[in-house]
């Protein structure tokens, strides 16, 4: 019975701890969206409120939407994540089928080159980065933002996926072969269809920084109509400072787009990082 | 079939690489070197010339640099001992929590805890900044409510708690890794070792000291690798909420926002690439001990505890 009774103890105790720090993680974001609906007065008035008939009002969304290009910037970030993650997945799977299915002079050393960028960041270059791109004319284009997420992404997607690859059955490959495939269809036929839940986690691993990431379009791609949202949401704000507001809607609108891909991905994001992808 | 292939040269492995090592090589190990280069040379009357080591005695030598360079360091230091005393605990924590058998709506929990983590650093920096703001008032406000006004300071904007609190935001932030990480590593301890562990009498807090934790280390050392990487090679936080400057007073300068101001310029400090390299080398240098240390001297010793 005391047995029952302290196990029962325990779990509330554990609800507890979880309840308080999910309230921590998720209060802010509620702070801000809920703010983002009022009119000025009642946002200082009574910051936690929840907006009412008085209270409703959709003025900073207003000024957000006249003042700032919000939907250009989506678009910018949209175009620059999808490319990057399209080029990931197929030159990574590429690569990672070479090193895991051929056996040729130097792969253990190709392997161990690519992989060297899984733990120095792609940043430190950044200087020689911008060089480059000011000599070959590509500062200020999504071109730029794409090769260098792209450099980025492909460490540890050849080292993920050149993990699977090395699970999938010769017996396969070979028939394939018997039957006069070619290699470059055994490749896109056979293999990349079975290691798709691998390429689902290497997308959801770089969708996320790729997003948010303020450093490379900050330096490399500043113009107005190449910004991403993340960049341009940074900017916006930084001149809107004083109209509470715009501010507040402006975090509402870049929050609303990275909340919509985690509702979609997050299964996929928390079985790619719980099942041990990383390790 | 393979040995059929052997005495033809085989095309398609190098079809199948190229892309891949041409981006990579051109676009990241290329720069990188490049930029290490570029440390050794200055540019005198519009023209790049080669000064070997001048650089380094500047930043290290000169007291402006050097005092900015030191300054940087030892914030980002305290900022890395902030994220290993705080966030990897409270992440074990909660993880050790969230494995617990017949836990209900775990799912929940985890994915509501990792929300932040998908959040840019311009809507965290930002949303704290309007929070603990004196003029909108809803941290005074809270703290009033439950009877610790006094508590209160614009902690953003006073130099002794900037760094400190700006550090918990980045913890606030990054703890749903940490917490993800060793939920999967707790995972994967097989329940044998731990009914043994019944059979002794090991159950409850014990088990997880003596059995668990032991099992997570190797874990728990990628995370703190993980962590120090991501720490000497932080920028978008502080830019988000102190602006370039990383104010008040330089307090909440790391190496990633003095690199940009260098190299990049600002405001009336014009950009010097070749400071900026200067800089960027020595952050590769600091990020190649800490990894260095963990591959060679953490990473050896932990393993003995795989099974």
């Amino acid at each position: 019975m005391n047995k029952v009774r302290s196990a029962t103890r325990t779990t509330i105790a554990a609800h507890a701890v979880l309840i308080t720090y999910t309230l921590i993680a998720l209060f802010p974001v509620f702070v801000i969206v809920i703010n983002s609906f009022k009119d000025r007065r009642a946002i200082f008035r009574d910051p936690l409120g929840l907006p009412n008939e008085e209270t409703f009002s959709l003025i900073g969304y207003e000024t957000v939407l006249k003042q700032g290009d919000f939907f250009l910037y989506f678009q910018n970030s949209m175009i620059v994540t999808v490319v990057s993650l399209t080029l990931i997945l197929l030159f990574g799977a590429m690569a990672a089928f070479a090193l895991a299915e051929y056996r040729f002079k130097g792969n253990r050393l190709m392997g161990l080159y690519l992989a060297l960028g899984i733990m120095i960041p792609i940043r430190i270059g950044t200087v020689a980065i911008l060089e480059m791109m000011v000599s070959t004319g590509l500062v200020n284009t999504l071109t730029a933002l794409i090769l260098v997420y792209t450099a980025q992404g492909l460490p540890l997607a050849v080292f993920i996926l050149s993990e699977f690859m090395k699970g999938v059955s010769d017996d396969l490959k070979n028939a394939g072969r018997i039957d006069g495939l070619s290699e470059y269809k055994i490749f896109f036929r056979l293999v990349l269809p079975l290691v798709r839940p691998a390429m689902a986690t290497v997308a959801v691993f770089n969708m996320i920084p790729i997003w948010n990431d303020l450093w490379f379009p900050l330096i490399l791609a500043p113009a107005e109509e190449v910004k991403t949202l993340t960049l341009g949401s940074q900017v916006f704000i930084g001149q809107f400072v004083t109209d509470w507001n715009a501010v507040l809607s402006a975090l509402s609108m870049a929050i609303l787009p990275v909340m919509v891909l985690y509702v979609i991905f997050s299964r996929q994001l928390i079985r790619g990082i719980t099942s041990g992808a990383v390790k | 079939m393979a040995a059929a292939d052997k005495p033809k040269t085989r095309w398609h492995v190098a079809v199948f690489l190229a892309p891949a090592v041409l981006v990579y090589t051109a676009v990241m190990i290329y720069p990188l070197f490049n930029t290490l280069r570029l440390a050794l040379y200055s540019e005198v009357d519009q023209e790049r010339i080669w000064v070997g080591l001048q650089n380094f005695r500047t930043l290290f030598g000169d007291a402006i640099w050097s005092d900015q360079f030191w300054n940087a360091l030892a914030n980002n230091a305290w900022f890395f001992v902030i994220h290993m005393l705080v966030q990897n605990p409270i992440g074990i924590a909660l993880a050790a929590i969230l494995s617990s058998p017949r836990l209900r709506f775990s799912a929940f929990y985890r994915s509501a805890i990792f929300i932040p983590t998908i959040l840019s650093f311009v809507i965290v920096g930002f949303a704290w900044k309007l929070i603990l703001s004196p003029i909108w008032g809803i941290a005074p406000g809270m703290l009033d409510a439950v009877g610790l006004k006094f508590l209160y300071q614009p902690w953003l904007g006073k130099e002794e708690y900037a760094l400190t609190t700006l550090s918990l935001v980045s913890v606030w932030q990054y703890v749903g890794i940490p917490m993800m990480l060793i939920y999967a590593a707790l995972l994967s301890i097989p329940d044998e070792i731990l009914e043994a562990g019944e059979c002794d009498g090991i159950t409850g807090m014990s088990a997880f000291w003596k059995i668990k934790l032991p099992l997570i280390l190797p874990s728990i050392g990628i995370i703190s690798v993980l962590t120090f990487v991501a720490n000497f090679n932080a920028f978008d936080l502080i830019y988000a909420a102190q602006g370039a400057l990383a104010g008040p007073d330089f307090s909440t300068d790391i190496l990633g926002t003095f690199m940009y101001r260098t190299f990049f310029g600002f405001q009336l400090q014009l950009g010097d690439p070749h400071m900026g390299s200067a800089i960027a080398s020595a952050m590769f240098g600091i990020i190649l001990i800490g990894v260095c240390i963990y591959l060679f001297g953490i990473q050896r010793r932990l393993r003995n505890y795989q099974f």
